[in-house]
């Protein structure tokens, strides 16, 4: 619409970041500026980076494992049969074959990574294509989207990954992951589209789209930051999900035991009589799943709190409530809470507001139900 | 009502879906374990229920897919599932109603009691953020991360064999017949309470947590600040204004997780010897008992379907834009 050199101007003009407005052009580089900013601040927090390190960890030992661990996994000590306890020699004992225990869960580290984060890149792409497209387009389109999503959700993914399992003589790797994919996916698809769908009927998409913005952009700008803590959590659901399917199919057996994994750990110890005695054979192995499992968790929780400030700052701020004399469960919290955020004088106003606030809860009392049925329509239908 | 029939055409779509990828399963894998169980007992499979076996798995290679599919609803019409291999030809309906009703009603109870309790934890704690409160939620993400078979061992082996509390197998004792007398409910109750145990403390760390952020969320949005504001009681701001809210991703993630709950329990039967349909199949799959496999596999898929739509039904009950977007 404008001519050529409109764009290079306006784009001078957005380092400034009093701009109010800044023009259309300029929109790009701005964005890749705040994804490069965030990428690193998303992790800036306690919760993500006890994650990090705990994944980094499992990580380096599943990329190291033949350095790290001091036997072969498979390899028998004649000297320590019979399931012995640990040792200085067998720091997490043996096996009844005389296996080490520790070299074992060193080794299986690398299959179950492996195995979570393919399947969990694949189900994740999957998801966010499907779900928030079947969140944001209307009527017949949506449906069908939301049928095949539905149809992959009541799959149950174990007994199809066992039926499917059990045809195949080996099944690779990449077969585990993919198939733990393709169950997997729809769980965060649903989620996204539910929560596109409530997005769409709010006043900033609406107003976005009556100022006549494209498709594209109302998806990419004004929602998908509202989308980032469902993606990465049902990326996350989704690896933690595949390392328990995994682990659970090899502990059933149907995974071939020559893929070492920590479930296989648990087969044999389950087969060979581990329950309850040999405890280092069995308890290792489950604690390194749920560990990494946390991990994941921990992460998600810290991106979470990035992109939802309300979690981050609601236990600090009802703790600083707290010392002030407030009760951050039954005050007005927000209110209350306003002078503080806005660094404004703290007394005067905000606390005669909460006074007033809580000296008059009969005269409000009668529009009570009156507020409830216009604020948040009960029956409409 | 629009949006129920609406609802209703949906999940017979997704019904009829579910049943047609469970035909074309078999015919995508290997049908010859089939073939060659029929083979080898030519006289003790009576020819139609060979038919039926063909049917099912595909065998009948020299009809028309279309032809096949109609035999195929055909049979599924009339219940016919075919013979199971490995419980003496038994018909495969027949050994799945056998195992339906433990299962229904172990995996039933303790899920719903433990999205109730979890959720009304998860409202408390995050109501009372920035409290001793908090100090649950490293436990429940810790719980949430646990595998159920690993807890179910544990159990077994401190509960069962250690302290010698509750039996560490089978449903009810051994030699007793089913029946409805107190003792055989108690005893019943008696062999239950593990594993329902099992299953709450494993599935109630994921809706502790999901409740308590839905929570935060929502405790800041300027609903829940005019309601405090007008002075109601802080217990119905919190159930009717701030819960009301919450709950619904936690309705949405509860159907939704049912595949995968149900998916952890049948590894929990396996490891209490529970006769549920999760003990049936694994059992099934190392008999290579294709017919029951596939059977099962109907009737869970069916089963997680039906789970959904009460799920969606209590979705829409509580929100009524869910009703107006969709209607």
């Amino acid at each position: 619409m404008t001519s050529t050199t409109s764009p290079a101007t306006s784009e001078d003009s957005t380092t400034d970041p009093a701009t109010p407005d800044p023009a259309p052009p300029s929109r790009p580089a701005k964005t890749k500026r705040s994804k490069a900013g965030s990428a690193f601040a998303m992790f800036r927090n306690g919760k993500s980076l006890t994650g990090l390190i705990i994944l980094g960890f499992f990580t380096l030992v599943a990329i190291f494992g033949d350095v790290l661990a001091p036997y072969e996994p498979r390899a028998q000590d004649p000297e320590a049969y019979g399931a012995q306890a640990p040792s200085m020699a067998h720091l997490l004992g043996t096996t009844n074959m005389g296996e080490d225990i520790l070299s074992q869960l060193i080794y299986g580290t690398r299959g179950v990574l492996v195995v979570g984060f393919l399947s969990g890149i694949i189900a994740m792409i999957v998801a966010v294509l499907v779900g928030v497209t079947a969140g944001y387009v209307a009527g017949w389109k949506s449906e069908s989207l939301s049928a095949i999503t539905n149809v992959f959700l009541v799959l149950p993914a174990l007994p199809l990954m066992i039926i499917v399992a059990s045809n195949y003589e080996s099944p690779s790797l990449f077969l585990i992951a993919a198939v733990l994919a393709l169950t997997g996916w729809a769980w965060g698809a649903r989620v996204l589209r539910a929560q596109t769908m409530s997005l769409r009927n709010r006043d900033f998409v609406q107003a976005a789209r009556a100022n006549g913005e494209k498709l594209y952009r109302i998806i990419t700008v004004e929602m998908l930051p509202n989308l980032t803590a469902i993606i990465a959590s049902s990326f996350v659901g989704t690896v933690t999900a595949a390392v328990l399917g995994l682990t659970t199919l090899a502990f059933i057996g149907i995974i071939p035991i020559t893929n070492l994994n920590w479930g296989t750990i648990l087969f044999w110890a389950q087969q060979n009589g581990a329950f309850p005695d040999a405890w280092w054979w069995y308890i290792p192995a489950g604690l390194c799943i749920a560990l990494l499992g946390m991990a994941l968790s921990l992460i998600n929780f810290g991106i979470d709190e990035y992109v939802n400030p309300r979690l981050r700052s609601a236990g600090e701020r009802a703790r600083a409530m707290r010392k002030k004399g407030y009760k951050a469960s039954s005050g007005v919290t927000t209110v209350a809470n306003r002078p503080d955020l806005h660094g404004s004088t703290p007394g005067a106003p905000g606390s005669s507001v909460i006074a007033e606030l809580h000296e008059d809860p009969l005269e409000t009392e009668a529009e009570d139900e009156e507020t409830i049925s216009t604020g948040w329509p009960r029956r409409s239908s | 009502m629009r949006f129920f029939l609406r609802r209703t055409a949906f999940y017979l779509f997704t019904a009829w879906a579910a049943i047609t990828i469970n035909f074309f399963l078999p015919r995508m894998l290997k049908g010859d374990p089939v073939n060659a169980y029929l083979a080898k007992n030519q006289g003790r499979v009576s020819p139609e229920a060979a038919d039926s076996l063909r049917i099912l798995f595909g065998l009948n290679t020299d009809k028309s897919l279309w032809q096949q599919y109609v035999e195929y609803w055909g049979l599924l019409l009339h219940g016919d599932l075919g013979l199971s291999f490995s419980k003496g030809l038994a018909p495969v309906t027949e050994v799945i109603a056998a195992g339906l009703p433990w299962t229904i009603g172990l995996v039933g109870i303790a899920t719903i009691l433990s999205f109730f309790l979890g959720t009304s934890l998860g409202a408390v704690i995050g109501w009372r953020r920035g409290s001793r409160a908090d100090a649950i939620v490293p436990v429940a993400t810790f719980l949430s991360t646990v595998p159920y078979f690993w807890m179910a061992l544990i159990a077994i082996a401190v509960f069962s064999v250690s302290l010698g509390w509750f039996p560490a197998s089978h449903a009810y004792s051994k030699g007793v017949v089913p029946n409805w007398s107190w003792d055989f409910v108690g005893d019943v109750i008696h062999h239950g309470t593990l594993p329902a145990l099992t299953i709450v403390v494993a599935s109630l760390g994921g809706w502790i947590l999901g409740m308590r952020n839905m929570m935060m969320t929502v405790l800041d949005e300027d609903y829940v600040t005019v309601a405090q504001a007008k002075g109601l009681s802080p217990r119905r701001v919190l159930t009717h204004y701030a819960s009301r809210n919450a709950v619904l991703p936690q309705l949405s993630s509860f159907a939704l997780s049912l595949g995968f709950i149900v998916g952890g329990t049948l590894v929990m039967e396996l490891v209490f010897s529970y006769p549920g349909v999760g003990k049936q199949l694994l059992d099934a799959t190392n008999a290579k008992d294709y017919p029951l496999m596939q059977g099962l596999f109907l009737v869970i898929t069916l089963a997680v379907l039906v789970a959904n739509i009460l799920a969606d039904v209590a979705h829409a009950a509580l929100d009524p834009r869910t009703r107006m977007t969709e209607a």
